[in-house]
């Protein structure tokens, strides 16, 4: 049996009831017509590709955050926390929130002021045309990968919780997603992920009111968790002294340099799914706060995604297992936590909600996708080399049929995903690839004026080829991983923290020395680029309480406080 | 244009209400077999109310009248 029929055997967790069924109908229509509305608003390629740069602060911020909120965050990380407990939440404290900050207060006023249309734009400005090339094709064969994952993923659940046919879910969803931008650009596809928060905590986050309800509480859970599992299931950094400490298999090193200083700096400041929504912020203001906006709220998504995985382990009957023993014996599998959750706890209409809330966040990191690799392909790879003298209606045209052409490709890439047994681990050997580079790289253009061009593009190409080279290496020889993760009792998420450390530091090494043994660049090449020859706008005169400063710190006491108190 | 606000609040509203209404519909004809952990305490009466109430504010702060 092949793993793509071996998932299509039907597992009906739930029978949706009529009020159910309105429910979700009534999701898809509102997201059709929001599109179907904003249709005359994208006529331009700023309307379409930059959503007119007129977001809000908040418009912007939730954007930023849906965007992220796609099906890896409710199931993966949901199933992660089952897997290897607490140790899960590090990727949206640790694995964020100093990025977001970073990307808010440091990055953010380059991107702006630079007016670019996209990170591989920046590029373009900063290092030339190779650079911008290398980053937007990696960035164009990762996005629609990451687009597969969500199709995959939606599927998935809609087969397990309905069982509906996992090739229906996959073309009525991507259908959905196509018509939606298509129609409205990046305006709607950011209109959409706002309202896809709201209705991903709607139904959502009853799952861990009642759970909590039935465990007795935060200390009774704990308890429990520790009689099902271990003691290190519950502490964020008591376990992490050494790697066969913990459930993740990890050290301190890994989660604070490879993931928190590496993999999550590439993936908030640089990916650019996420970084425009920021760009269509309508002043720097706006554009310094929105992130930090999304900051605030990804610090507590742990209670909709991570609380319901720790409730599973305490209260669900039934022993999850990996993927593949799951797709073997006919038993559930990590990932179906959250759907398991959502069956034990809501009811008619409920049920609906938490259901419309499962595919509003896969169809927030679709659309997400879909946009970003459109306004890269249009602007990044279309134009500068294959037609540059296009009007601008020329290239909204060239927008709206990537869109639909990108939505087709990602649905071949979905067929693909199956193949791969592990979800989470595939994705997170992506973001090795790219992330980590690109993100020495643009760091290094915006920080140190010294940089050249040969050095940034030499610097991005090895850091990526270093990065797939270890990745092969441990594939192919999996005795390999002592030597890439520094310890021979290293598992595969420590693989990937530590594969994106040294890949950053291959990038880091090549530019610095390409750099220093060519010409410098002029400072005129340079202004409004790099720091210390840009002058980097005010957020203007304003009471402290809108000053972004202020709320990064705010944001930072918080954080600590997080850390200390599940330590 | 009409804000995006009150898209939301028509998304929360509506679903709130059809929440609420199969709560009330669950509490006045009991199922023999709810089929669900924590009946008793009719999570979809409070919940669908909480949307409900959200999602009217929503609509009416941002209303498309008041807002031009």
């Amino acid at each position: 049996m092949t793993p793509l029929l071996a998932i299509a055997v039907p597992t009906r967790l739930v029978h949706l009831s009529p009020i159910d069924v309105v429910i979700v109908v009534f999701y898809f229509v509102l997201v059709l017509s929001i599109g179907w509305y904003l249709k005359g608003r994208a006529n331009t390629g700023e309307d379409f590709f930059m959503a007119g740069r007129e977001m809000t602060a908040w418009v912007a911020g939730l954007s930023f955050l849906s965007a992220n909120l796609g099906a890896l965050e409710l199931m993966g990380w949901a199933g992660s926390a089952y897997q290897y407990g607490i140790l899960a939440t590090h990727w949206y404290w640790i694995g964020a929130i100093p990025a977001m900050l970073f990307l808010a207060l440091v990055m953010m006023p380059f991107y702006y002021i630079s007016k670019t249309h996209s990170v591989p734009g920046y590029l373009k400005l900063r290092f030339g045309e190779p650079s911008r090339a290398l980053s937007a094709v990696s960035f164009a064969f990762m996005t629609v990968l990451m687009s597969g994952v969500n199709m995959f993923a939606m599927a998935k659940v809609m087969q397990i919780v309905l069982g509906w046919d996992i090739n229906f879910s996959i073309w009525v969803s991507s259908l959905t997603v196509g018509i939606y931008v298509t129609l409205g650009g990046l305006r709607s596809a950011i209109f959409n992920e706002v309202l896809q928060f709201f209705l991903i905590w709607a139904g959502a986050l009853l799952i861990p009111i009642l759970g909590l309800y039935e465990a007795g509480g935060w200390t009774q859970l704990k308890v429990l968790i520790t009689q099902r599992a271990s003691e290190q299931y519950v502490h964020l950094w008591a376990g992490l002294g050494s790697f066969s400490n913990n459930p993740m298999g990890i050290n301190w090193v890994g989660i604070v340099f490879g993931l928190g200083a590496i993999i999550s700096m590439g993936y908030w400041t640089t990916d650019f799914l996420v970084v425009q929504r920021i760009l269509a912020a309508k002043d720097i203001r706006s554009a310094e706060m929105a992130p930090i906006i999304g900051a605030g709220f990804k610090m507590f998504v742990p209670i909709i995604v991570i609380l319901p995985g720790l409730l599973g382990l305490a209260v669900l009957p039934e022993k999850l297992v990996p993927e593949s023993v799951a797709t073997l014996t006919g038993g559930h599998s990590y990932n179906d936590v959250l759907p398991l959750m959502l069956a034990r706890y809501c009811g008619p209409g409920l049920l609906g909600l938490g259901v419309t809330a499962l595919i509003a966040g896969f169809m927030s990191g679709m659309a997400g996708n879909v946009s970003a690799f459109t306004t890269v392909w249009t602007y990044d790879i279309y134009r500068p080399l294959i037609n540059s003298k296009g009007t601008d209606h020329h290239y909204v045209n060239m927008g709206r049929w990537t869109t639909i052409i990108g939505v087709l490709i990602s649905v071949g890439t979905a067929y693909l995903v199956m193949q791969f047994a592990s979800i989470m681990d595939y994705v997170q050997a992506l973001f090795s690839f790219f992330i980590a580079p690109l993100f020495g790289t643009v760091v290094l253009g915006m920080l140190w004026k010294r940089a050249t061009r040969s050095g940034g593009f030499w610097g991005l190409l090895c850091g990526t080829v270093s990065s797939i080279s270890m990745w092969a290496w441990v594939k192919f020889d999996p005795a390999a991983l002592r030597y890439v993760a520094l310890s021979s009792h290293a598992k595969a998420l420590a693989q990937d923290m530590f594969q994106a450390l040294w890949s950053f530091v291959v990038c880091v090494v090549v530019t610095v020395v390409i750099s220093l043994s060519t010409k410098p660049m002029s400072d005129a090449e340079l202004t409004g680029l790099v720091y210390g020859l840009t002058e980097v706008p005010s957020v203007g005169d304003v009471p402290l309480y809108q000053k972004p400063l202020f709320w990064a710190g705010v944001v930072t006491v918080v954080f600590f406080i997080l850390n200390i108190i599940f330590w | 244009m009409v804000s995006i606000w009150f898209f939301i609040g028509i998304s929360l509203a509506v679903n709130g209400a059809l929440i609420l209404a199969a709560g009330i519909y669950q509490v006045v004809n009991p199922p023999e077999n709810p089929g669900v952990v924590l009946f008793n305490l009719h999570a979809n009466v409070w919940w669908g109310a909480i949307l409900l109430v959200i999602g009217a504010f929503y609509c009416i702060k941002f209303a498309p009248r008041r807002q031009s």
